[in-house]
């Protein structure tokens, strides 16, 4: 027992908690599947079928993937309509002229939000996401409960995200179940015109690419 | 193996209950809904989940739902519609 141990915040949380205690080791514990994986890694390893330097380039790879990706396709599609019809009937070759990598997709489609439709996208069986355009997707869509509740009260989840649409706008929730991949083209806020494009890419948020949420409104001058 | 079913056609989707690694929710099975698209056809996941190589390539929908033909209650607009992918051989003419 460690007698009048400092009590520190503890880097992974903000609940203050002692090193050393029985508390900290559960918490820094490595669970049953992560040990698995990390033995599976160093069976790969020792037998010669992975390098380190190889997992360490695909973990890269993978890292540097962002939302800023699809950022770039939608405001892209925002300004050029030439570009977002492309970006709608070819998708992996439109992304490919932003220099974004989607060959290693199956193959996946744009879901055009306008004004009479929103569409939301879920994985109701697992976490299918279009990670080549959007890297990884963030713990709530992995959760059982977006899981389950996006495609029953879609509206609901929305809400709890701060997006609330009327009642003529109808709501498409499309459940990634089998090979495709999806991303939402949200739509384009009002008073951007003007906006460079990098400026519009600021406004598409990762979660307007999901569907939670609509794209950001442009910051508007503060009235005296 | 070109597809049995076009867009606008009105499908349900098999009330099949089989084991192993099925990709069609439990949520639509024995609905009724429409093709929306043909996405092309890919290899039979129930088939590549045990080793297998999948093939014949099924032909892969974009099925269409009305949120009120789903669930009962349906809490929110009367509109809303769900879009589930659906391989050829969970799919009856309707």
């Amino acid at each position: 027992m460690t007698p009048a141990a400092t009590r520190t915040v503890c880097a992974r949380c903000t609940a203050h908690c002692s090193p050393g205690t029985s508390e900290a080791a559960e918490r820094n514990k490595v669970p049953f599947h992560g040990k698995r994986i990390y033995a599976i890694r160093e069976l790969l390893v020792e037998k010669g079928i992975l390098t380190r330097e190889e997992i360490q380039a695909q973990i890269d790879t993978m890292e540097a993937r962002t939302p800023a990706n699809g950022a770039r396709l939608v405001a892209r599609a925002w300004v050029d309509p030439a570009f977002k019809q492309r970006l709608l009937t070819e998708p992996k070759a439109a992304c490919l002229e932003m220099g974004i990598d989607a060959s290693s997709l199956t193959e996946f489609v744009v879901l055009e939000n306008t004004d009479t439709q929103h569409h939301l996208v879920v994985c109701t069986l697992c976490s299918c996401y279009p990670r080549p355009i959007l890297g990884r997707p963030p713990d709530w869509y992995k959760s059982f409960a977006y899981r389950s509740r996006a495609v029953v009260e879609p509206r609901a989840i929305m809400r709890e995200f701060g997006t609330e649409l009327p009642d003529d706008v109808e709501v498409r929730v499309v459940d990634s179940s089998a090979d495709m991949r999806y991303l939402v083209l949200p739509r384009r806020p009002d008073h951007t015109e003007g906006l460079s494009e990098a400026e519009l890419a600021a406004l598409v948020t990762r979660d307007s690419m999901i569907g939670v949420t609509q794209a950001k409104q442009p910051h508007l001058a503060p009235s005296i | 193996m070109s597809p049995a079913f076009k867009p606008g056609d009105r499908v349900r989707v098999k009330a099949d209950e089989r084991a192993g690694h099925v990709r069609t929710p439990a949520y639509v099975r024995g609905k009724l809904g429409w093709v929306e698209r043909i996405h092309g056809a890919f290899r039979d996941p129930e088939k590549l989940a045990y080793g297998g190589d999948g093939l014949p390539l099924q032909p892969l929908y974009m099925v269409g739902f009305h949120q009120t033909d789903l669930w009962r209650p349906y809490a929110a607009s009367g509109g809303d519609s769900l879009y589930v992918d659906i391989y050829e051989h969970w799919l009856e003419r309707v």
